[in-house]
């Protein structure tokens, strides 16, 4: 900090964010990938696609070539087609997980922030699913449900449901303490009033933070469900999906494995790095420690 | 002390009520009919009904799960549908190679994962701590099965110095043993080290920063006795906490690993029994799985009064 500019520090908020992008090229490296991955996902049709579930025996484990970029997969395939169009189910489940785990556990998380005896009951519930391995959590709720890509997202949420409502609980205590929640409540504002004005933008930042790391962590678990089975239907192509499908013949088609492996890798470090730079830029105090 | 293991031991089992009923209420809770999923699209009303009977959908919740818990308790896990066996005794006879798996990644994760963290901090800002955190970054984004089946496709069928896949016993041979285990531990470690690479250097920062590490080197102390000697032991409360909670990572990663490498241990078991959607075999799955974590981070919180002088309860 000491070797900045004496000018930088009176730049607005808006000149703090561009320099803290300035600071972080690997955050907008993430961001560039995740764009040309969702761009990538919508376009799939123009990419020089052709049916994902295009069946044809003769054309059955071809090499990657000039005509199959990435090989054909034991019915005959095109891996490249099928890895494009699949983009579109790990990108949709890891934003629905996201959005969905952020917007529940942000109201169990505020409730226990605010109600004593939610908190001890909640509370308790929210440990006990934590003791469970987020992925075996939800292998238990796909194994008793049909498979479905909704499912999968709703398996998926409740999965991270608590660690999201721990975090703005945590965030809630802190700031009930704060001298400005506490003066605002001494001069008579109305609860409803605190809670949009002064307790929810300050549950923002972290949660935002949390946010890309859920989606990255969804994304592997949709994957990881779908590679042993318990995920997304195989009628839709999903990397986790042909992956799975590449498994009994690894050893011979190694492509099948490889191309989506390394799709799904990439688009999770790209979420990643998004998230670390967003915690950086908005958590200077954190980002000094981590 | 006594007292406060005490407490703690009692305060796992509310915990562990909350994961029973869950997994439980699963069930009743999930929509539709449990019994008709379990049964498969090719099921006939007579195996619906005996699905029905067998996991006791057919009588009241709370008689059923009054049952199902006093069995738990006597460390009966039911039967699975499938095989007709008792879930322990199935799980009994899968346990020894998951044990195995994560007891090597443990200690392979650990005795790797610290250093790095130590060197990290030490040298902040440099090379080194830039190699060690875009481990960590790279470490975290990348599927633990992509990176198995790279290792397979690297070590074993390219440079062909070590098993693709299988699971040999001790007893059969320390290397035999061994050299199977090599591939899987570094890829279910691979996640857990990067976050206890990332947590050492953090925590090895603050304590870095404090006044009586300066006096340690102002005194003229060897690089080796501040780094470990003063500050790793003041940085260590975060550093275990981290080794309990990232156990669930290895837990959850063991269905993987397993499963790419063939090893048929627990993991498998969970992988069969969800293709079979044999439901009491994944149940006991969990709640054994959950009580290992439970009692894992039950002793993180015991240590925490050893290495901690100023912790006391």
């Amino acid at each position: 900090m000491t070797t900045l500019p004496a000018a930088t520090i009176e730049v607005p908020q808006r000149g703090m964010v561009a320099d803290a992008l300035r600071r972080h090229p690997t955050m907008i490296a993430g961001f560039a990938i995740l764009a040309a991955m969702v761009l990538m996902a919508i376009l799939a049709p123009y990419l020089g696609t052709i049916d994902p579930q295009a069946v044809s025996p003769v054309r059955r484990l071809r090499e990657p070539s000039e005509l199959y970029w990435f090989g054909t997969d034991m019915l005959g395939r095109d891996v490249y087609s099928r890895t494009i169009y699949g983009a579109r189910i790990s990108l949709a489940v890891g934003l629905a997980v996201a959005v969905l785990s952020i917007a529940i556990g942000l109201f169990f998380g505020l409730i226990t922030g605010y109600v004593r005896l939610a908190d001890t009951i909640l509370m308790r519930v929210m440990d006990g699913l934590m003791s469970i391995p987020p992925i075996l959590l939800a292998i238990a709720l796909m194994a008793l449900t049909k498979a479905s890509v909704e499912n999968v997202i709703v398996a998926i949420t409740i999965a991270e449901v608590p660690r999201v409502t721990r975090l703005v609980r945590s965030v809630v205590l802190g700031l009930r303490e704060q001298p400005f929640v506490e003066a605002a409540v001494a001069s008579g504002t109305r609860f409803h009033h605190i809670l949009i004005k002064h307790i929810l933008p300050n549950t923002v930042a972290p949660l935002l933070v949390q946010g890309t790391y859920i989606c990255a962590s969804a994304m592997i678990t949709e994957a990881i469900l779908s590679f042993i089975g318990a995920g997304t239907p195989p009628n839709i192509p999903s990397w986790g999906n042909i992956m799975a499908e590449g498994r009994s013949l690894f050893q011979v088609a190694y492509y099948v494995i490889l191309f989506p492996g390394i799709f799904l890798s990439i688009a999770v470090l790209a979420v990643n790095l998004v998230g670390d730079g967003l915690r950086d830029a908005l958590d200077p105090r954190l980002a000094r420690r981590m | 002390m006594f007292a406060y293991i005490v407490r703690r031991l009692l305060a796992t089992i509310p915990v562990m009520g909350v994961v029973a009923i869950f997994v439980f209420s699963l069930l009743y809770l999930t929509p539709g009919d449990p019994a008709i999923i379990i049964a498969g699209d090719y099921a006939t009303a007579d195996d619906i009904a005996k699905i029905r009977e067998k996991l006791g959908l057919d009588r009241p919740f709370l008689v059923r799960f009054g049952e199902w818990l006093w069995s738990i308790l006597r460390g009966d896990l039911g039967i699975s549908i499938f095989t007709n066996l008792p879930v322990s005794r199935l799980i009994g006879q899968r346990i020894e190679p998951t044990i195995a798996l994560t007891v090597t990644t443990l200690i392979v994760a650990v005795s790797l994962a610290v250093p790095m963290g130590v060197l990290a901090a030490w040298k902040a800002g440099r090379w080194l701590d830039r190699l060690v955190m875009g481990f960590a970054v790279v470490g975290f984004s990348v599927p633990i099965f992509v990176l198995a089946y790279l290792l397979i496709f690297g070590f074993s069928i390219g440079l062909e110095i070590l098993p693709v896949q299988g699971y040999v016993s001790i007893r059969q041979g320390f290397w035999p043993f061994l050299e199977r285990l090599i591939l899987p531990s570094v890829a279910l470690g691979i996640t857990y080290m990067a976050l206890i690479a990332r947590i050492t250097r953090a925590s090895m920062l603050e304590v870095l920063s404090q006044d009586y590490i300066r006096t340690a080197q102002a005194k003229g102390l060897a690089t080796d006795k501040v780094l470990i000697g003063h500050a790793l032991k003041n940085a260590a409360v975060p550093i275990i906490t981290i080794i309990g909670i990232g156990v669930a990572l290895l837990i959850s990663g063991v269905v993987v690993t397993e499963t790419v490498f063939a090893i048929p241990g627990i993991g498998r078991l969970t992988v069969d029994a969800i293709l079979r959607r044999d439901y009491p075999i994944i149940q006991g799955v969990i709640l054994l799985f959950s009580a290992a974590y439970v009692l894992i981070n039950l002793l993180v919180d015991i240590s925490y009064t050893f290495l901690d002088p100023r912790i006391r309860y």
